[in-house]
């Protein structure tokens, strides 16, 4: 009997309605303070399965790439392009052409004969009282998005050997595309990989959208330098009177952004088992997109567990591809051909308006506003395939297009 | 040897200042005869003159618990000591005064002489003021204390566009003309002003407070040019009252030792304010905008906008007078602030698209005043920050619950 109020008496009734005010705070919880994004909606975030001296790392990274912000007391410029990472790299995802940067000077591998008149990068910014850098009249430029940040640790970890074999300069299998390292000379400061190869005393570079960056370190210490007019240890002179000069960051800051790039996750897929997506992926590969945008890379050791012998599906070979006269600008890096452009990683493709201000802006100087206007814009190695995706149905491009959007 | 003096006859004299009997703190009748402007408010507040002493003190202090969060992050409960100030005031002689406001804000990381000075009144058309005084900029500004808002924050465009406290030393004339059912008043003030951390700061984007950080502002002018600020008000005893203030000048270092360093660079800024009570409802509305214009090199980074402008507007509703828990003229008020503040109303060079860098808030709340010196206040905020780029916002929300209180 008692047992019986207790179930539908008003002791119910008041555990129903104790259960329902719950349920509403819960529910009203998410209303009142907004809900974090999923994990695949945004691009930033740590690598799972890190140690607490990692995720320290990790943070104190996180804040110097997103957070700091130089200015004339802290050593910007005189000349620069932008005052922090994160202003080019918001969210860590690809840039806006306002974030946009110019090379000039260098046409082939004999190097930049531009460095005495500022090259091999334009800082075209400058404090109140001094002058921006010009471009040089009629020199060879190019003009560079920034790409985004994501997975970087993986791909840096991917042994120079999975892509040397990748690699087919002289096109052996006659497939129209050839692929080959962009073999630069790297600065003194990096550490080599444990197993590396070089080719005439130079590395293989695998950063940077002509690859001509050795690691993260390099790309990093040269950021500081020439998009911010930051002095390092590792970059001692200064990008405006060539002198050397006091550093303006610590090495610990260089090798904590190094750490976060490292540490930044892999982006997640989104709707992966959607019909379309899986229609999609099998006519990406079936038109040749992969044989480029390698889907799968895997990697060897590395001193980060999380980052070990993992298999990432970055869709990039990491090598340089002559793409064409549409797309050659006449300048270039290492020893690639102006017309050679590292194949672009194409994960987290689809969040790119997140961070390039609502649109698209695609290729290495954000030319094309669209996937197709992308594809249509591959030549050279490239030609095959973009020639099988116009051959394509509207349907079939349709599906291959939600499959980028899905990456 | 005189210090150690000075010091025992306080230790002396505190015991029995703690022994004051209350009764012998008069509270100093407040001029409530005639009609009171926002640059009245500095005296317009309640003070207490212990005993025969010369001075009247009084001062509020505003304590508050919040829980915020930012896209799913939270910083967890937080318990702010948002300020303690105190007031300090004097006549001097028939129409000489002095009053003093010095402000304690987030425990003693921020102390700030706010407002010190003396005011000669010559008649109620001229009165001069000199010393520290706070620039009549907007009515935020000089009528800041906290038990006069409903809200825990005060607002963005106050304190994150113009920069509210904003006080800097010179000296000027007021003063006002009377008639029936009106008053019109104006001021006008020289003293120092900005520096270049308004283009130049951490914030990465034209920030009038950052200014507030230069130590040396209270001593020495940065580039010997005063900063104008004027303002004209008229209230009408049933409208309300409607302010046109601007401020301007020189922010920049344009030579230092004779040598010239840049061209004079200045900053402009006009505001409008007014404040109404609707006579049925006795809604009190109360609202202001502002607009910043700032002379910015061309070639620096265009993060630094060259127009901005925000505001804000307070909506108060009185719902309940009367004796509340034994408060005999207790309110009970629900309130609605709205507020949008754009730092960079530019447009990208490369695009000619709008730039971000843009936030809105919606702040409904209620306060319940047991006293008219003591707010209690429950608030709900929700905020929206568009970056530089203008990208999807970072959502904030946060509840608030505090104090704040003359005495
Ligand atoms: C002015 C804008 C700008 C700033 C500031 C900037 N970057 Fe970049 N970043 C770029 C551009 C453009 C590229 C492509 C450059 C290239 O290809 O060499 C790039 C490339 C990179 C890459 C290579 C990614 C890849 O997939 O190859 C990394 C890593 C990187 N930046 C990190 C940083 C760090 C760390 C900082 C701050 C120290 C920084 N960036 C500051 C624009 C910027
Ligand atoms: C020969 C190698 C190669 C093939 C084949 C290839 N791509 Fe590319 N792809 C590249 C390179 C290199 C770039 C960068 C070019 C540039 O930045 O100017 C690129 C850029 C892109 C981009 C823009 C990425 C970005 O971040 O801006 C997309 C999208 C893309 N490719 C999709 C495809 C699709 C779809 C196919 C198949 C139809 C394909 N690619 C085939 C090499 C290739």
């Amino acid at each position: 009997m008692r047992l019986h109020t207790y179930v539908t008496g008003p002791g119910l009734r008041r555990s129903a309605v104790a259960a329902a005010a719950l349920g509403f705070m819960l529910a009203s919880c998410e209303l009142i303070f907004p809900a974090a994004p999923a994990d695949d909606a945004v691009l930033d975030g740590p690598v799972a399965g890190l140690t607490p001296e990692q995720h320290a790392q990790f943070l104190r990274g996180d804040v110097a790439f997103n957070d700091e912000v130089f200015t004339s007391r802290t050593g910007l410029g005189p000349v620069f392009v932008a005052a922090s990472c994160g202003s080019c790299h918001a969210g860590d995802g690809k840039g806006h052409p306002s974030t946009t940067l110019t090379r000039f000077g260098q046409v082939d591998s004999t190097g930049n004969l531009f460095l005495a008149r500022g090259g091999p990068q334009l800082q075209h910014r400058a404090l109140p009282g001094f002058q921006p850098e010009q471009l040089p009249a009629g020199v060879a430029h190019s003009r560079f998005t920034p790409p985004a940040n994501t997975g970087l640790g993986f791909l840096d970890a991917v042994p120079d050997q999975t892509l040397l074999a990748l690699a087919d300069p002289q096109d052996a299998d006659g497939d129209g595309i050839s692929g080959r390292p962009n073999w630069i000379q790297a600065p003194g400061y990096v550490t080599e990989r444990p197993v590396t190869r070089t080719r005439g005393g130079r590395h293989l570079g695998r950063f940077g959208k002509k690859a001509a960056a050795y690691d993260l370190l390099h790309q990093t210490a040269t950021a500081y330098n020439q998009d911010m007019g930051i002095v390092s240890s590792y970059e001692a002179r200064d990008a405006h009177s060539g002198q050397l000069a006091d550093p303006e960051v610590s090495n610990q800051t260089v090798l904590d952004v190094v750490a976060y790039l490292k540490l930044l996750k892999t982006p997640v897929q989104r709707e992966p088992r959607h019909p379309d997506v899986l229609a999609g992926q099998q006519l990406f590969l079936r038109i040749g997109c992969g044989k480029c945008h390698t889907p799968e890379l895997t990697t060897g050791a590395s001193p980060v567990a999380a980052l070990a012998h993992q298999t990432v599906r970055p869709y990039t070979d990491l090598l340089l591809h002559d793409m064409g006269p549409g797309l050659n600008d006449g300048y270039t890096e290492g020893t690639a051909a102006p017309a050679e452009w590292r194949t672009p990683a194409l994960w987290g493709l689809g969040l790119s308006p997140n961070s390039q201000g609502g649109s698209y802006f695609l290729l290495h100087d954000g030319r094309a506003r669209s996937f197709e206007e992308a594809i249509r814009q591959h030549g050279g190695e490239g030609q095959a395939s973009r020639q099988q995706f116009e051959g394509l149905s509207a349907e079939q491009q349709r599906q291959l297009v939600r499959f980028l959007q899905s990456l | 040897m005189k210090h150690l003096f000075a010091l025992l006859l306080l230790a002396g004299a505190l015991p029995a200042a703690a022994q004051i009997d209350p009764v012998l703190l008069r509270r100093v009748p407040r001029d409530t005869s005639r009609l009171q402007l926002n640059m009245d408010a500095v005296y317009n507040r309640p003070f207490a003159q212990p005993g025969r002493l010369p001075v009247a003190l009084g001062g509020y202090v505003e304590a508050n618990y919040q829980y915020a969060a930012t896209d799913g992050v939270s910083e967890g409960h937080q318990f702010q000591m948002r300020r303690l100030t105190l007031f300090i005031s004097s006549s001097i002689a028939q129409r000489i005064k002095f009053l003093t406001e010095i402000e304690f804000e987030d425990g003693t990381k921020e102390i700030s002489l706010e407002f010190a000075s003396v005011d000669f009144e010559f008649s109620p058309l001229l009165n001069v003021r000199g010393g520290v005084v706070m620039n009549p900029i907007g009515a935020f500004n000089q009528n800041h204390d906290g038990p006069k808002w409903e809200f825990v924050d005060r607002p963005v465009a106050a304190t994150q566009l113009l920069p509210a406290t904003w006080s800097n030393v010179g000296a000027g004339l007021y003063g006002k003309k009377f008639g029936e059912t009106w008053v019109v008043a104006y001021e006008a003030y020289l003293t120092n002003g900005f520096d270049d951390q308004i283009i130049s700061n951490a914030e990465n984007r034209t920030f009038l407070p950052a200014s507030k950080r230069n130590p040396d502002r209270f001593e020495e002018s940065f580039n010997g040019v005063p900063l104008l600020t004027t303002k004209a008000a008229l209230r009408h005893r049933r409208v309300g009252e409607v302010g046109l203030s601007y401020m301007g000048g020189i922010y920049n270092k344009f030579e230092d030792d004779g040598l010239r360093l840049d061209s004079r660079r200045g900053v402009q800024v006009w505001a409008l304010d007014l404040a109404t009570t609707v006579p049925g409802s006795r809604t009190a509305v109360t609202g202001e905008w502002a607009w910043v214009r700032v002379n910015i090199p061309e070639a620096y980074s265009p993060q630094y906008g060259r127009h901005q402008a925000g505001g804000f507007v307070d909506v108060v509703q009185p719902v309940l007078r009367g004796t509340q828990l034994g408060f005999a003229k207790a309110v009970l008020n629900a309130a609605l602030r709205l507020e949008y503040v754009d730092w960079n109303r530019d447009r990208f060079a490369e695009t000619g698209g709008r730039i971000g860098e843009e936030a809105l808030c919606v702040v409904p709340a209620v306060s319940w005043r047991p006293t008219a010196q003591t707010v209690i206040r429950l608030n709900y905020r929700r905020q929206w920050d568009r970056d530089f780029l203008g990208n999807p916002p970072a959502r904030t929300a946060a509840v608030q619950l505090g104090f704040s209180s003359y005495f």
